[in-house]
This record gives structure tokens, C-alpha cells and sequence, in this order.
């Protein structure tokens, strides 16, 4: 990116600082470099919510700058994570297989290699054949390769035709919670040769890598922050120059930017695919952490939320998408994982794990209703620096 | 005749000494007074005594012919006697009584003849007849046609339930012979038509049963195709090329074509031990494995068997040493296939039958494709009839506001827990339906007014921020239930007036509880009409949406149109969750499974028409079906088909079915 | 006068109500022409099928020097044809300053790649600041454009209009809201506007047509009731008609 670009946006400097300390500061902190005052689970824990801040980040650039409240993206973020874990999975097993094959007495055919894999991974669905979507399964590069490319497609196909038909607003919204609710039925189905509702599993074993989880984690952490810097990085840059006005433009009046010759669906259309590839990498990085994917992670739900961290936060910057996604996830994670103390009221004990669902509802009703421009809203509140956008 | 009771059997009292004495007095009598009567049926009995008494299923079957073709008509009660192993033999003369235990342990002789009591004896004087179940059968058999006959209608009922529930060769003749003295309309339809299914399985002659099938060819009855189908089995059989089985051939089948695979037809013949077997790879692998040699089988070294190729090349080396039994290449499988035609053959001999079963039963199956359509056609109907009933609170919260609310699936949910709350204090399930309909319409309709008054009325320009917020709403009201209901399921039980179908007939039925929820959307539909068109608070809501200013200019309280729509249509979709909670089960996630297809239904069907909500209504469902009937298995796969349909339908009709034109539309 | 623009018997109707009907109407390389006619003579249906955001039941638009049809292109290509529309109520992108919106309007590339990668050289920035002379707003390029009054963004809408370089104008009362002194440079900034390029205004005020002081279409029922001058117009007994009421 150019000089001038980050001197425009000091904004972005100091985003790519803290990213950098916090990193930093995590990995001196974790088990895997020795001193163990933060644990694996939590260093993973803290990648998830990176890869979450980059969807977040994803969804603030088709939200907040371009107007479109897609309720779907969380549908190319759980593509990725398949993409990547069907890879994961395969490799995996075939490892697993071709040791215990070479115990026989017999060397094994590459044909019986395939049917224990594919026993092993389909037996959970009845089925030991391989689905034709797994024929690049064997090869991590054509399947990096589809992390990006498969929502991409989805999201190129989707909005060509949603765009197309001048869908906007909330029916444009509705239309992608369909199409979410459509893939999650989808991969519920055992037909879907994805493992049903079993999902993919054990992906946070990497095939061949005998470096304890500690360290694991730490890997994917820095993935995880390199990710997210580019990304925001990348977003940054696109809304700066006159792209960001366009799609600004679009966002507040849609009918007045085509009068001005822009063809708004192409930047629809552009932008909507863009997010959706980099919600797809953000998923890649995700699921490998998480360790296991399946279809209730794309139900329609899953983008609502995204919507609302992102709206927590306070759409239309960048950085608000990031700290209302941090914040919203891990105090999530705090509450419902039991850390939190529940409170006696002597006739009734408040269980956080039972009522922060209700508190996060309400919570956000009243950001809505009082702080529509959400946590960033104050930082804003803070003496007003111009030309700060990202 | 002389009483001995056993010294078991002893009396403890005097008196009752004394009673006992005196009935066997009486009963002295009255057996001796008997052999003056004729007594036809014990010499029936007792010329097949031996048979009788042998009890032997295979030598037993004259002695019931005897029985049963005696025509007296007391022989009934004698066979259920000696079914229900109630016959006893005296055995002092070979008489024989029907039997029944006294509490002191005697036995209550009766004759056959008179059903008379012939006096108490003791047991050891009797011995008791045992059919085994063989042969109880065979008098069960014997017995229906005294049933099918019987003056008590239910015992003729179950007569023909027991044939057609085990029809059998024998039982035709009886059948038959019933039919005639038959008064009862309904039982002598049932016999006319168990008769006519009986005549084409069992009748010898052919032509019988030929004009049988062809009598009832079209029949929807699965008793019906049930006797059809086994008329049409077939077996596989194999000839030498050029000759014919000696059988009825249904028809002659090529290997390699889809009704008969090469591997099948070759199966075939090395089931028929007409071709040696395939070698499978497992016994490849088995006889390379047995024949390892200091690391090599038949000079290839085993590290290098890591293909396919190359064990098969092994093992034809192996072969060809005689070690193994030789592979059956393509080759062989084609001359063994060459040399021999496969037929399908009926077990049936008759081929005059078979083509009429066959014709019969394709014209009955093309009948019940036709009604599986009508039947297809209602299920529609009503899966049409649940998505209105959840859509049309939206048709009006969204369709006429614009106003979206993620939170109206939960309002279904609020309704549907209202019904259950009010069958916890009002056990009469019909009392209780009657009591929930309105309190769900009230508790909702204050849920509604409630949101509409804190949340919706801030964000009228702001549809996407309303989305989010009523989002919200609705996460939190559907832990909010978890907490108080629990994540189990909650009965919502129907009236049992409700329950049941009706059944049009074999094919077509359709549930009495979809029926009153079809006709609970018409009468929303016409509640809607009514409330839009005719009443002031329609016309009202209608001028505050189109356009609020002028509305308010012209002294209408737009704040109240709101507030008031907006709990009417909240309350329309508490009624709905009353009538959705019968049939589908309650718990707080139920909300979330009908938003997407109610949003979709008032999209498709088109913003703001009600006609629009009732044809997106019909078309989803009809849809949804559709896709269902071509693969049944699978309904997620039916709703993921019905969401791409619509995402291609916007494509055509971006303002759904029923669309507002010009500037009305509002871009 | 070479003819620019050629609508021949355009016909719209929305739910069997005819917006339009059998309109015909022509306009010159660089002429000046009002629009008037009373509300609902079909005005603003009149430009929306022009810039293609209604598509006409029936009839002809031709365009340009190669008569190409318009009817059935998207707006954009529209505009990109070279027909520039300002809407009645002035709609400027609030949240962004002057010279961003009009370097967003400024005749360059408009696909979504070339935008991307589009930093404006000094050229493009000389040409925005003479732009906002023309309309007044040079002092004010950076300055958000919400924060403008009512008057100013009416010209930043026409200065977005002319940074377009459109060869047809299409403007919807411009005048709407002004003050007398707004007015008069409104004109102004129209009539200069008129010297290398058609515009076409419609407009209410008939004080305002008269300082345009150009020839005059009036409309009624979505039809042409009559054309000239004002002068001739007004002078025309079916004009007196509609305008007073019979």
C-alpha cells in the first residue's frame, strides 16, 4: 500500500500497532513459549475471536459501507471452514490408514487405501464412497484454493442474481437468510456428502505436524492476526478512495449513484464476493482452532449475531466491526462457558449460562434504540480528527 | 354310574356333605334318562372316536370333515369346545361332554346335544382332549362356517377378518355357500368382495378366476393389489440359448441392460452352478497371502503387490501352476452369458391370469397414482394452510407496516405456550382450546403493542435497524421460555374430536386436525378481508401507511393505527401458534422454524396483498410437496430445493406474485 | 438544429392509469428548453423514461448523432450515454465532502476495477475546484456536504450534473426553496450550462421560466398541449384552460 494511503488513515497505523503488541504480548504470555499464564485453550480462544473479528470486519465493509445487511455471511465462513477441513480430515485419515495398512501382509493398493479412507470418514453416514465435491480433498493447494473460491462462486452466483433483480434493503436481507437457512439444510442432509449433521471433526490435528497443541495453537494465533491485519488492511484501502465513496454512496442513496452512471450492481455485486472470500479465509482459520465444523455453525443465527457485533460495535468503521466483535464473543464465551459468578438474590439464583442470552438481546435492542452507532460511537465522542474514516 | 370323589375332594362340612349327595342323586337321573333320546351328535363323536382320541394332525382331518359336514347345527359347539380344549372323554363309556371346572375342582358336565348340565364328576374320570395348534387351526378352519353363518352379526365379522386376515384354499366353499343366506348389507358386500379375492388365488378353474380379477381390475383396495401381487411373483430362471423354460414367462431379460446386470446375470449362473464363481478380491488376496514363498508369491517379490495390476498378474501366475483356481476373466463371462437366456418366470402356472392380474393391477395402479395426486394435492393444501396461518400476522405487520419483525416466529411460540399454560388449569381439552385461542390472541396482542410502543415505533425509517433490534427481542424472549418451560417439548393436546382421519378411501385422507386448520386460514383470511376492508381501523391503517403525514393531517392518531395494527397482527400470530402447537411440538425454538418460510411467503407472494400472502402460501407449500413426492425420504432436501426455487423465482418476479405497479410500489 | 434527443409516441400506464400518453417531444444540441404543466401532466414520468428508470409501453427514444434506442438500457449506460438528471429534492451525499462528490461524478471510468484503483491526479482536482467555483462552493470543497443549506446543494447536485459533462441535462425544479438571489444564479449557472450542451428544465415557477427566457413545453394529461415561447403559450387558450381550471 502506498505512503500516502497509511498517512491518510492514521486510524489504520495504530489498529496494525495494538494487533501487533496484543500478539505479541499473547504469545510471550502463552504455554507454548514457556510461561503458561494463558493457557491453549484460551491462546485458542483468542485466535477464534480474531478470525471472527475478521468476518467482522468482512461484514462491516458490505454493511456499514456498502448498506447491504447480508444475513449470510456466515454461510461463506462456514464454507471455508469445510473447504479447509476437508482437506484436514482427508490428509489426516489417510495417514491414520496407511499406517495401520502396512501392518498387513501384503503391501496395500492405493485403490484399498482410498475405500479405508473413505470408510473411515463416510461409515458415521452409512456410505464409504467419496462424493465427488472431495476430488480435490487430497491436495491442500486446489483446497486453499477453494476456501476462496468456493464462496466467492456462491457469493458471485447468489448476488448476480439477487442484485440483478434489484432486491435491496431488508428483502435482499430475508433473501440471504434464506440462502444461508438453504445451505444449512443442505449440509444436514447425510446425502450431502459433507458427514450430515456429524460435521467434520479432529481438525485441530494437522496431519504430519507432531508439535504439541500448545504450539499449534500459537501458529494458527499469529495466522489468525496476520489475516486479520491484511484484511483490515485491505478493507481500509478499498473504502479510502472513490470506491469507498461510491459505495458510501450507494449505502445512502442507491437510485442517485446510478444516476451518476455507476452501475450499482457491479459494486454490489463486487463487494458482496469480496467479503465473502475473506469471511471464507477468516472460517479456514477458524474451524482448525475450533476442531470441528458442521451445519448448525451456518444456521441463519450465526449471521444475525455477526450483525449484531458488528452493530455493536458501531458499523461503517472498521475498527468499531473489531471491538464489538472482541467484546461481544469473549464476554459470550465468559457467560455461557460457566466462568461467570452466578448471582443470588436469595429467592432466585441468576445462572449467566441461563440469562445472558436475554441480557444480550436486550442490550441489543437499546444499542439499536440509543446507540446506533455503537461502542466506536464514543470513541468518536472523543475530539473529532478529519479524514478519519477507517 | 358311581361317584368317587377323591380324598381331596372331601367335604369339610356335613351339610354340605349332604348338598353334594343330592345333586349327584339328581344328576344320576338325569344321565341315565338320557340314552332314551336320540343323540345324533355323540354318534357322530363316537364314530370318530379313535380318530379323535389319537389327536394326530395328520390323520385328524376326516374325523372334522365328519364333524363339519355333519349340518347339525350343535356340531359348532362341539368344535369350540374342543378348541378351547374344553371336550372331555368319560372314560368310563367314551362318551363325550363339554366340560367346565367347578371352584371345588369337579368338573360341570354338559351334553352336546341340549347344552344340558349332565351332572358334577370328578376330574380322574375324564380325560381331557388337547388339540395341538396344528390342529386347532384345522378346526378353526372347520368352525368358519358355522361362523360366517352365526346369527350374531360381530361373530361374523370376525369370521371374515380371520379368513382375510389367513385365507385359505378350504375356506372358499363355506364362504360361498354363506353368501346366499346373508342379510346384513354391509357383511354380505364384505363376503361378496372376500369372495371375489379368494376366486382368483384359490379357484380351480381359471376362468373363475380370470372374470374375478377382471371384476374388480381399478380397485383402490390394498386388499386388493395385496392379492394381486403374489399372483405376479416371479423367479429368476436360466435356459440354454435357443430353448424355452417349460413355465408362464413373464419375460426374457438381457444381461447387461438395467433390469439385469452382466454381474447379476452372472451371479445367476454360478448360483445355478452353470458357470464357475468370480474370483472376488478378497480371495485373491487371501490365496496371494497363503502362497508367500520367502517373500515372493510365484517370483514377484511381495513389496511390489501394491497394485492392483500387479497382484492379479501374481495371482494368474499362481494360477497357472495350479496353485489357485484360475480367474474368470471378461471374456468367460461373456461366453457363459452368450450361451444362456435369462427369463422371468411366474410362479403362477396360468397365463391367462397373470395378464389379467397384470392389466388389473396396472389399472389400479395408475387409479391410485391418480389419488395419490388428489392426496399429494391436499397435503399441499394444508402445509399451504400452516404457512398462511404463520404468515398472515406478518402479511400484516410487515406486508401493510413494513415493519419487520424477526421476533413474530417467537410470538407463534408465545401463543403456542399460552395454549399449554391454559391445559395445565383447564384439563377439558376442548374447554381449554376455546380458552386459549383468545388469551393467546391477548397475550400476544399485548406482547405486540408492547414491542411496538418501546422498540418498532423509533425505528419506522429505519427497516434495517428494526430487523435488528426486533432480533434481539427475539433472542431474548426465546430464552426467556427456555428458562421458565424448559428445553423439552410441552404437549399442546388436541380435542378428541380432532383426532382421526377422514379417509375418502384407501389412498386419500386427510386429518381432521389439518381440515380445522385449513378452515382456521380461510376464516383469518376472511377476519383479514373484513378488518382491511370494512372497519375503520383497516381504513386507518391503510391511510397512516401509505401516507403517514397526510394520515395524521386529516386527525388520525397514527401513534394508535400503529400500535393497534401492530397488536393485531402480532395477536393473529399468537392464534396461529395455538393452532400450530396442535400438531407440531411446543418448545421455544418452534418461532425460528416458521420465520424464514413466513418472510418468504409474504415476499413471494407479493408486499402488502393478502391474495399475494395466500398465493405465496399455496405456492411454498405446493412447492415443498412437490419436491417431497419425487424423493419422499428426504425433506431437507425438499426445503432446500423450495429455497433456491424462490431465490430464482425473485429473479422473474421481483415484487412476488401478486405485484403493486407504478408509483404505488414506492422505490 | 441538428436533433440530439427524439421521443416519438411514448405511451406509460401504471395499473391502467396513463402517465403518458402518445408523448412526442425533440430537443436541439444546445438549446434551453422549460418544461411546465400542471401536477400529474406527467412530468417527472416524462424524465424517469428518458433515464430508463420506467420503460416506456410503447414508442421510440433516439439519442445521439447514431439514433441509438434507449428504451430498454440501464440507467447507468443511460448516463454514461451522456444524459445527466438532477432530482427534484436534492440529493447530494451527505457524509462525504464537496470535492468527494464531485470526483464521484467527475466523466471518468466507472467500472468497479478502474474506480478501485482511481487516485485523483491534479488534473482531476483542478477541474473539481473550477467546478466549485462555477457553483459557488470553492471555499467550501471540504467541507461535508450535509452541512451545506438548501441552496448550495442544489448547485453541488448541478455541479455533479456538469462534472458528468453530459450532452442533455435533465433538471427537476432547481428553483424549488430558493431565495431570489439563489434564483438568479440558478439561472445563471443553466443558461451558461445551455451554451455547449441541451438542458431541459421542468419547473413550477413561472417567474422563474420567464427569466430562463427560452422556448416553453407544456404539458397536460401526458401529452404536448402546446410549445413556444412563453410569451406564446401563455398567450394559447388550451394553456389558460388547464392552468385556471374550466
Amino acid at each position: 500500500m502506498n505512503r500516502s494511503f497509511i498517512a491518510r488513515n492514521p486510524s489504520v497505523l495504530v489498529f496494525l500497532s495494538l494487533l501487533a503488541l496484543f500478539t505479541l504480548t499473547v504469545s510471550v504470555l502463552a504455554e507454548g513459549f514457556g510461561v503458561g499464564l494463558i493457557s491453549t485453550s484460551f491462546v485458542k480462544t483468542l485466535g477464534k475471536t480474531l478470525c471472527l473479528c475478521l468476518i467482522a470486519v468482512a461484514m462491516d465493509l458490505i454493511w456499514g459501507y456498502t448498506g447491504i445487511l447480508s444475513l449470510g455471511h456466515f454461510a461463506f465462513f462456514g464454507l471455508g471452514g469445510y473447504m479447509i477441513g476437508m482437506w484436514l480430515m482427508y490428509e489426516r485419515t489417510r495417514q491414520i490408514v496407511v499406517t495401520s495398512l502396512a501392518d498387513g501382509v501384503l503391501p496395500p493398493t492405493p485403490e484399498e487405501v482410498e475405500a479405508a479412507i473413505g470408510n473411515q470418514i463416510f461409515g458415521v453416514v452409512g456410505s464409504s464412497d467419496f462424493p465427488l465435491i472431495w476430488a480435490f480433498a487430497d491436495s491442500l493447494t486446489l483446497q486453499l484454493a477453494l476456501v476462496v473460491i468456493v464462496p466467492g462462486v456462491l457469493a458471485l452466483v447468489f448476488g448476480w442474481l439477487a442484485f440483478r433483480s434489484r432486491v435491496t434493503g431488508v428483502y435482499l436481507s430475508i433473501l440471504t437468510q434464506a440462502m444461508t437457512l438453504g445451505l444449512s439444510l443442505y449440509l444436514f442432509q447425510n446425502a450431502s456428502g459433507l458427514r450430515g449433521n456429524n460435521g467434520l471433526s479432529g481438525l485441530q490435528n494437522l496431519p504430519g505436524i507432531t508439535a504439541p497443541q500448545s504450539a499449534v495453537s500459537l501458529w494458527f494465533f499469529w495466522a489468525s492476526a496476520l489475516a486479520l491485519g491484511l484484511g483490515y488492511l485491505l478493507v481500509a484501502w478499498v473504502v479510502s478512495g472513490k470506491f469507498g465513496s461510491v459505495i458510501r454512496g450507494i449505502r445512502d442513496n442507491e437510485a442517485r449513484v446510478r444516476f451518476l452512471g455507476y452501475s450499482v450492481e457491479s459494486y454490489k455485486l463486487a463487494v458482496f464476493t469480496l467479503t465473502a472470500c475473506i469471511s471464507g479465509i477468516a472460517g479456514a482459520l477458524y474451524y482448525p482452532q475450533a476442531g470441528i465444523i458442521n451445519p448448525a455453525e451456518v444456521a441463519p443465527i450465526a449471521s444475525i449475531y455477526l450483525a449484531v457485533w458488528v452493530a455493536i460495535g458501531g458499523r461503517g468503521r472498521l475498527y468499531g466491526a473489531v471491538i464489538g466483535t472482541a467484546f461481544v464473543s469473549l464476554v459470550s464465551s465468559w457467560f455461557t462457558g460457566g466462568q461467570a459468578p452466578d448471582i443470588n438474590l436469595g429467592f432466585y439464583t441468576v445462572k449467566w449460562v441461563d440469562w445472558w442470552l436475554i441480557l444480550l438481546g436486550l442490550s441489543f435492542v437499546l444499542v439499536t434504540l440509543y446507540a446506533p452507532r455503537g461502542m466506536s460511537g464514543l470513541i468518536d465522542a472523543l475530539p473529532r480528527r478529519k479524514g478519519e474514516d477507517a | 354310574m358311581v361317584i368317587a370323589p377323591s380324598p381331596f375332594d372331601l367335604p369339610e362340612s356335613p351339610s354340605l356333605m349332604k348338598t353334594l349327595l343330592l345333586a349327584a342323586l339328581a344328576a344320576l337321573l338325569l344321565t341315565n334318562a338320557a340314552p332314551a333320546q336320540t343323540t345324533p351328535v355323540q354318534d357322530i363323536l363316537q364314530s370318530q372316536s379313535d380318530l379323535i382320541m389319537k389327536s394326530s394332525r395328520r390323520t385328524i382331518g376326516p374325523a372334522i370333515d365328519a364333524i363339519a359336514d355333519s349340518g347339525l347345527p350343535q356340531m359348532q359347539s362341539v368344535l369350540e369346545a374342543w378348541r378351547a380344549k374344553d371336550m372331555w372323554q368319560r372314560k368310563s363309556d367314551g362318551l363325550f361332554f363339554a366340560a367346565s371346572k367347578n371352584d371345588d375342582g369337579t368338573l360341570k358336565l354338559r351334553s352336546f346335544e341340549d347344552n344340558a348340565v349332565v351332572g358334577d364328576v370328578a376330574r380322574n374320570t375324564l380325560i381331557q382332549l388337547k388339540p395341538n395348534s396344528g390342529i386347532r387351526a384345522m378346526i378353526a378352519t372347520a368352525l368358519v362356517q358355522f361362523q360366517l353363518s352365526d346369527p350374531d352379526p360381530t361373530k361374523r365379522h370376525a369370521a371374515l377378518d380371520s379368513i382375510s386376515r389367513d385365507p385359505d384354499a378350504a375356506l372358499l366353499a363355506p364362504l360361498r355357500a354363506s353368501i346366499n343366506g346373508e342379510d346384513d348389507a354391509a357383511l354380505l358386500a364384505r363376503k361378496t368382495r372376500l369372495n371375489n379375492l379368494m376366486t382368483m388365488t384359490y379357484d380351480p378353474d381359471e376362468a373363475s378366476r380370470v372374470a374375478a380379477i377382471n371384476a374388480m381390475a381399478g380397485d383402490l383396495g390394498l386388499d386388493f393389489r395385496g392379492t394381486l401381487n403374489p399372483l405376479l411373483i416371479t423367479k429368476m430362471t436360466v435356459a440354454k440359448t435357443g430353448t424355452t423354460p417349460d413355465a408362464n414367462v413373464a419375460a426374457q431379460l438381457t444381461p447387461g441392460t438395467d433390469a439385469l446386470s452382466r454381474s447379476a446375470a452372472y451371479a445367476i449362473l454360478v448360483d445355478a452352478g452353470l458357470a464357475p464363481p468370480l474370483v472376488t478380491q478378497d480371495a485373491r488376496d487371501d490365496a496371494l497371502r497363503a502362497n508367500i514363498v520367502a517373500g515372493y508369491v510365484a517370483d514377484t517379490p511381495v513389496a511390489q503387490l501394491s497394485t492392483e495390476a500387479k497382484r492379479d498378474a501374481a495371482y494368474d501366475a499362481l494360477a497357472a501352476q495350479s496353485l489357485a483356481a484360475p480367474r474368470v476373466t471378461d471374456t468367460d463371462i461373456t461366453v457363459r452369458l452368450s450361451e444362456h437366456q435369462f427369463f422371468e418366470v411366474y410362479a403362477e402356472p396360468s397365463p391367462a391370469v397373470t395378464t389379467a392380474a397384470k392389466a388389473a393391477l396396472a389399472k389400479s395402479e395408475s387409479r391410485v397414482a391418480a389419488s395419490q395426486m388428489v392426496d399429494l394435492g391436499l397435503d399441499a393444501l394444508s402445509l399451504a394452510s400452516i404457512y398462511f396461518l404463520a404468515a398472515i400476522g406478518l402479511a400484516i405487520t410487515f406486508g401493510v407496516m413494513g415493519v419487520i419483525n424477526m421476533a413474530h416466529g417467537e410470538f407463534i411460540m408465545l401463543g403456542a405456550y399460552t395454549g399449554y399454560v391454559v391445559q395445565l388449569f383447564v384439563p377439558n381439552h376442548t374447554l381449554s382450546i376455546i380458552i386459549a385461542v383468545p388469551m393467546a390472541f391477548a397475550v400476544t396482542f399485548a406482547a405486540g403493542v408492547a414491542l411496538e410502543r418501546l422498540v418498532i415505533r423509533w425505528l419506522y425509517h429505519r427497516p434495517l435497524e428494526t430487523l435488528l433490534a426486533t432480533f434481539g427481542v427475539s433472542i431474548a424472549l426465546q430464552q426467556l421460555a427456555k428458562n421458565i418451560f424448559g428445553t423439552q417439548a410441552r404437549p399442546l393436546t388436541s380435542p378428541t374430536w380432532l383426532d382421526g382421519a377422514w379417509a375418502i378411501n384407501d389412498v386419500v385422507s386427510i386429518s381432521y386436525i389439518r381440515i380445522a386448520i385449513f378452515i382456521l386460514a380461510l376464516m383469518f383470511l376472511g377476519l383479514f378481508l373484513f378488518i382491511m376492508r370494512r372497519t375503520r381501523l383497516g381504513l386507518e391503517t391503510r391511510a397512516a401507511t401509505q401516507n403517514p403525514r397526510m394520515a395524521s393531517s386529516m386527525g388520525i392518531n397514527t401513534d394508535r393505527v400503529n400500535m393497534l395494527t401492530f397488536g393485531l397482527g402480532s395477536g393473529i400470530a399468537g392464534i396461529a401458534g395455538v393452532a400450530i402447537g396442535l400438531f407440531a411440538k411446543v418448545t421455544s425454538e418452534m418461532g425460528g422454524d416458521y420465520i424464514v418460510q413466513s418472510f418468504m411467503t409474504v415476499v413471494v407472494g407479493g408486499v402488502g396483498n393478502i391474495w399475494g400472502t395466500l398465493a405465496g402460501a399455496a405456492m411454498i407449500g405446493g412447492f415443498q410437496k412437490g419436491v417431497e413426492w419425487l424423493n419422499p425420504s428426504n425433506t431437507l432436501a425438499a426445503q432446500t430445493y423450495m429455497i433456491v426455487f424462490i431465490i430464482i423465482f425473485i429473479q422473474f418476479r421481483p415484487r412476488g406474485i401478486i405485484a403493486l405497479k407504478g408509483r404505488a410500489a414506492g422505490d | 438544429m441538428s436533433t440530439l434527443l427524439e421521443v416519438s409516441g411514448v405511451t406509460v400506464s401504471f395499473d391502467g392509469f396513463r402517465a403518458i400518453n402518445n408523448l412526442s417531444f425533440q430537443i436541439g444540441r444546445a438549446e434551453l428548453r422549460a418544461v411546465i404543466g400542471p401536477n400529474g401532466a406527467g412530468k417527472t414520468t416524462f424524465m424517469d423514461i428518458v433515464t430508463g428508470k420506467t420503460r416506456p409501453d410503447d414508442g421510440h427514444i433516439l439519442w445521439g448523432d447514431k439514433s441509438i434506442s434507449l428504451v430498454g438500457m440501464s440507467e447507468a449506460k443511460i448516463v454514461q450515454a451522456g444524459i445527466g438528471r438532477k432530482f427534484q429534492k436534492p440529493t447530494v451525499f451527505e457524509d462525504q465532502s464537496v470535492q468527494e462528490n464531485l470526483l464521484m461524478a467527475l466523466r471518468k471510468n466507472r467500472s468497479p476495477l478502474s474506480v478501485l484503483f482511481y487516485r485523483p491526479n491534479a488534473a482531476d482536482l483542478a477541474r473539481v475546484a473550477e467546478l466549485a467555483a462555477e457553483i459557488g462552493l470553492d471555499d467550501a470543497l471540504l467541507r461535508l456536504s450535509g452541512e451545506l443549506s438548501h441552496g448550495q446543494k442544489q448547485w453541488l447536485e448541478i455541479g455533479m450534473l456538469l462534472a458528468q459533462d453530459p450532452r442533455l441535462l435533465l433538471v427537476d425544479e432547481p428553483a424549488a426553496g430558493m431565495t431570489p438571489a439563489e434564483r438568479e444564479k440558478t439561472t445563471t449557472i443553466l443558461k451558461e450550462a445551455a451554451k455547449t450542451r441541451a438542458v431541459v428544465v421542468v419547473e413550477h415557477d413561472m417567474e422563474f421560466v420567464r427569466r430562463l427566457n427560452c422556448k416553453v413545453t407544456v404539458l397536460h394529461e401526458g401529452a404536448v398541449l402546446a410549445e413556444g415561447s412563453l410569451d406564446h403559450v401563455t398567450k394559447n387558450q388550451d394553456v389558460i384552460d388547464v392552468y385556471l381550471g374550466r
